[in-house]
């Protein structure tokens, strides 16, 4: 009787276990989507959430019939929340895949738990050089770039255009160092003057004065967020904009700083690995919903949250929904095919995009509000400098 | 460093250290008289410059929206010690500084749920947009003369009513005495309140000036708060004179800080100048009650 | 007013009672680990271990806060000096560079004990002109020491800079592995109950006593005949000491390092921790660090908007509760201290 009863507890249990087991199988895809929603950077972070939930709306929060379940949060810029939230939804939500870091500094605290958990990194902005090259892993990709890329464009531009002596403006962290390199590596001249500010200055005026004093061909400057809006206002007061001319790579005179900025950019040339008037049918309706959806015109930063979360739909898309044979979706996630909306886009071997660079210029359009025109593609099949430093292990 | 741009190095040191001073005034006025460390001066700071975007916007009228900008950064200062801040003149500097700490980040919040979270544009009126030749090849901004003349008018003003009039007399006197202050018939919890408006008025102000200059988003006034205390405890707390003095000398010595030492240095410019004025003068360079 | 102080030596009986709170705080927090087995959920033991080694600089902090009158905003600053002498050390041993003339090293049981000499040498130098200072004075001036630091170590391009430092060594103490998780949680844990005993220790001792009076009527101490400068340093620099311990711990915990561990909001909250809890309880702190960290992990699960709910309850707290929320649970004596 009672070895009957306890076989019986014993099958019960085995039937629970596999139906928990089952019902795994079949719960939902989890994507941890950790991103900066509060603070000053805060309205980067919320565009990338923005057009992650309008590429996850345009596949009905579903692919290849399994749900998609987004888990939000917020790293509020620090590297050490960063790790935390990560550490929460592995190990509490248990996702199967993180994206939505900004900040490489957060990304770097923040990966290795995601990557030695097993799980998949797919980023959607931040690309420091160590992880495209030495430190490059089999599940990390990147999917917008590399951080040097939004500048290398550029620097080809100008060398192009004969701009010989280039006075060169980034905050003192990390990835302004990234912006001055890969600027570097393709304007080959060397710079007339590499001057790194503290991050988050509010005055520029003595760097605009000292700009006047050098008499350089040109500026280029990186200054994302409000440290962008506070130079480029600066500079056009200080009547600099007509004298001479202020260049930019991707990511600093966009959709999150031009409502800011204003008139003051008008006429000015910034490199891009988007615009908002790129002629391919997935970008015409990524900007045409997001602008009915958000009443706002999407950044470059929502392009590549966008472009993230519809490559990785379109990998799950290609296996099946089976998130859990993990070798499968690497594979599927490297030979990935979608319809980017910044145009050509595959993956290199070290994971990192193969993709084209762009020269736009700052406008008003039809409705008065100043966008970025298209004015060319200044490089083709653009990749990074560090693959070669990358040891990929061969996908099984 | 050549003399012309030696000279315009000056300049913008001056300037910035107007603009610092036009931050830190309304700051240093609460602190002196009141003893409340108001940290909350940052959240009217922002609030000023929002309030006056939205007014450029309707009015189109650049004097108008910013009257307007510090009349209610006023009225919200005035019904914020009303509710809460009244209580905390009699408390430690401490709880004084965690319940303000509360409120910037109670306001930011408020703040992005009415603007959002994108950076708002500041339109600068035609006749301030450009800039004008001083002498030489230099070129300077107009609207930053303009912040040169305001915070001079300010500092001149804040002296005058504050040392010759008999306003001024009241307010030191409930500062310094508050018993007696009120035995002499001096109205002083009506005082405080509109010290404290006027603190507020002064914030409005100074985020409006700087907001035209720089971005206008949420948190804006989080770090400019630092550089206030800066100012307002080099001065010595409560010193008019003092923040002016303060404000001047961190203005330059920054400005000079960023050209010519190299970027990590140069963060570390303002600090370190704080923390040797203070081993050398443990009160500030004026102090109040000496 | 009658110093009605416990003798140390025999107020076992006055301590259960008066730190009840303290006990029962430290046993819930000695399950979290077997709740977190039973709820499967192993996130819980990395955000409680966040929770201690928070605690620890709270509690360190709130020596000098909330018995010496001293508001430091240099703590963030003392616990990045910690956790980088434990990190720096780690890298030298992995790539197996000398730091200058000295090996690295990777041993805990060498690295923790060198943190916390090396923070106590960065307070005594910092204290010692800090001091000169009081109120809100001594409030901006530690806030610049930190800012130094925190610049200091953003320059230190060798170690990451702005990025940070990963520790790739396999850290340990003495050969054993303290760093699998749930031993590494009761590590910090008796670590926190050391410290707790250690300050409660002090400030019931006669060097804690005249603390207390120079934070109350320093003018009284000195007409005693005490210098009081020489016992506020004392007591910054074992504060910082402690907290160099906890920074040391941090980086074992997180194996990895950042200036962003010394950022002046980093500094505030410590002392917003300190505060909330309770000042004139040791254990006061321990509550704050709790509250603060589990609202500042869980309000954003909720809405973007978290700040605004979180900075309502700081606000409360401080309008309703004027002792912290040790208040809640324990009567205020002006003089008693446990």
């Amino acid at each position: 009787m009672k070895s009957k009863s306890s076989a019986a507890i014993l099958a019960a249990g085995v039937a629970v276990f596999a139906i928990a087991t089952a019902s795994a199988q079949q719960g939902p895809i989890k994507i941890g989507h950790m991103t900066t929603t509060s603070g000053p950077q805060a309205v980067i972070g919320i565009d990338m959430v923005d057009a992650f939930k309008l590429a996850l709306k345009h596949s009905g929060d579903t692919v290849a019939g399994r749900k998609v379940e987004v888990i939000w949060g917020d790293d509020q810029a620090k590297p050490d929340v960063g790790r935390q939230v990560a550490d929460k939804m592995l190990e509490s939500d248990r996702v199967h895949m993180m994206t939505g870091i900004i900040f490489s500094n957060v990304l770097l605290a923040s990966v290795k738990p995601v990557l030695d958990a097993g799980a998949f990194y797919i980023s959607s902005n931040a690309g420091p050089s160590q992880l495209a090259g030495r430190q490059c892993h089999p599940n990390f990709f990147g999917v917008a770039f590399q951080n040097d890329n939004n500048f290398e464009g550029l620097g080809q531009h100008m060398r192009e255009k004969g701009f010989k002596k280039v006075y060169f403006l980034a905050p003192n962290y990390p990835a302004g160092k990234d912006m001055a390199s890969g600027y570097k590596r393709y304007y080959k001249d060397g710079l007339a003057a590499e001057v790194y500010t503290s991050f988050g200055q509010l005055d520029y005026s003595a760097e605009i004065a000292q700009v006047r004093a050098a008499k350089p061909d040109a500026v280029v400057i990186f200054y994302p967020g409000g440290m962008g809006i506070n130079f480029v206002k600066q500079y056009a007061q200080a009547g600099m904009m007509s004298q001479i001319p202020l260049f930019t790579g991707a990511g600093t005179v966009d959709q999150t700083t031009l409502p800011a900025i204003g008139d003051a950019a008008i006429g000015m040339y910034t490199g891009a690995l988007w615009s908002e008037f790129l002629d391919n049918a997935a970008n015409k309706r990524f900007v045409e919903d997001f602008e009915k959806e958000y009443k706002r015109i999407p950044s470059g930063f929502a392009s590549a949250s966008y472009d993230t979360a519809r490559a990785i739909l379109a990998a799950l898309n290609s296996i099946g929904g089976k998130v859990e044979d993990k070798d499968a979706f690497r594979k599927a996630m490297a030979n990935v095919k979608f319809e980017a909306v910044r145009g050509n886009f595959k993956f290199n071997k070290n994971q990192f995009p193969i993709q084209d660079y762009y020269l736009v210029q700052i406008e008003k359009d039809a409705k008065g509000r100043t966008v970025a025109g298209f004015r060319g593609t200044i490089m083709k099949d653009l990749a990074d400098a560090y693959g070669s430093d990358c040891k990929m292990p061969p996908l099984k | 460093m050549s003399a012309s741009l030696f000279i315009e190095q000056m300049l913008n040191g001056i300037q910035f250290g107007v603009m610092l001073f036009l931050i830190s005034a309304g700051l240093t006025l609460v602190f002196g008289i009141m003893n409340l460390i108001n940290l909350a001066h940052g959240a009217l700071f922002m609030l000023g410059a929002f309030l006056a975007t939205a007014f450029i916007k309707w009015t189109n009228n650049y004097l108008l929206a910013a009257v307007l900008a510090m009349v209610i950064t006023a009225f919200v200062g005035y019904v914020l010690e009303l509710l809460v801040l009244r209580r905390f003149y009699s408390r430690s500097h401490l709880d004084q500084v965690l319940v303000t700490f509360g409120l910037i980040l109670v306001f930011n919040d408020i703040v992005r749920l009415i603007w959002g979270v994108v950076p708002v544009q500041f339109r600068l009126p035609q006749a301030f947009a450009g800039s004008i030749n001083l002498f030489g090849d230099v070129q300077y901004p107009t609207f930053r003369l303009l912040i040169l003349a305001v915070g001079l008018l300010v500092a001149l003003g804040l002296y005058y009513v504050v040392v010759h009039t008999r306003i001024g007399m009241w307010i030191r006197a409930g500062a310094s005495n508050r018993p007696m202050a009120s035995a002499l018939g001096v109205d002083v919890g009506l005082i405080f309140s509109l010290v404290f408006a006027a603190g507020a008025a002064l914030a409005g102000l100074a985020g409006l000036m700087t907001g035209s200059i720089s971005s206008v988003q949420v948190g804006m006034g989080d770090p400019v708060l630092i550089l206030a205390l800066v100012v307002t405890v080099i001065g010595g707390i409560g010193s008019i004179r003092g923040a002016f003095v303060a404000a001047l000398m961190i203005g330059i010595v920054d400005t000079f800080g960023r050209v010519l030492l190299p970027p990590a240095l140069g963060s570390m410019v303002i600090f370190m100048l704080m923390a040797v004025i203070l081993a050398w003068r443990p009160k500030g360079l004026f102090p109040v009650h000496a | 007013m009658p110093e009605t102080q416990p003798n140390a030596g025999n107020a076992t009986g006055t301590l259960l009672r008066g730190a009840w709170p303290a006990i029962v705080c430290i046993a819930l927090l000695a399950l979290v680990p077997t709740l977190s087995a039973m709820f499967d959920n192993p996130f819980l033991i990395r955000l409680f271990t966040r929770v201690l080694i928070f605690a620890i600089v709270a509690v360190a902090l709130n020596f000098v806060l909330g018995f010496g009158g001293l508001v430091s905003m240099m703590h963030a600053g003392l616990f990045g000096v910690g956790a980088y002498v434990v990190a720096i050390l780690a890298v030298h041993d992995f790539d197996g560079a000398p730091l200058w003339i000295f090996p690295g090293t990777s041993n805990l049981a060498i690295t923790i004990p060198l943190a916390i000499v090396v923070t106590a040498l960065v307070a005594l130098l910092s204290g010692a002109v800090s001091l000169r200072t009081s109120g809100a004075y001594f409030i901006m001036i530690t806030l610049a020491f930190n800012q130094m630091l925190y610049y200091f170590f953003v320059a230190l391009q060798k170690y990451g800079g702005e990025d940070g430092q990963q520790i790739l060594a396999s850290l340990s103490f003495a050969g054993f592995d303290i760093t699998k998780r749930v031993t590494f949680y009761y590590v910090s844990l008796a670590v926190l109950v050391a410290v707790m005993l250690l300050f409660w220790r002090l400030v019931n001792s006669r060097f804690g006593i005249i603390l207390r009076a120079t934070a109350q009527n320093e003018r009284r101490v000195v007409a005693l005949g005490v210098s009081p400068l020489r016992y506020k340093l004392a007591a910054f620099v074992i504060s910082g000491a402690i907290t160099g311990l906890a920074g040391g711990l941090w980086a074992a915990g997180q194996q990895f390092v950042s200036p962003a561990d010394l950022s002046w909001i980093r500094a505030a909250d410590f002392v917003v921790m300190a505060v909330l809890g309770g000042m004139t309880r040791v254990w006061g702190a321990v509550l704050g660090a709790v509250v603060i960290v589990l609202l500042e992990a869980l309000l954003p699960n909720y809405t973007q908007y978290w700040q605004m709910p979180f900075g309502l309850i700081v606000i409360l707290i401080v309008v309703y509760l004027q002792g912290g929320l040790a208040g809640l649970f324990v009567r205020d004596r002006p003089t008693g201290a446990h």
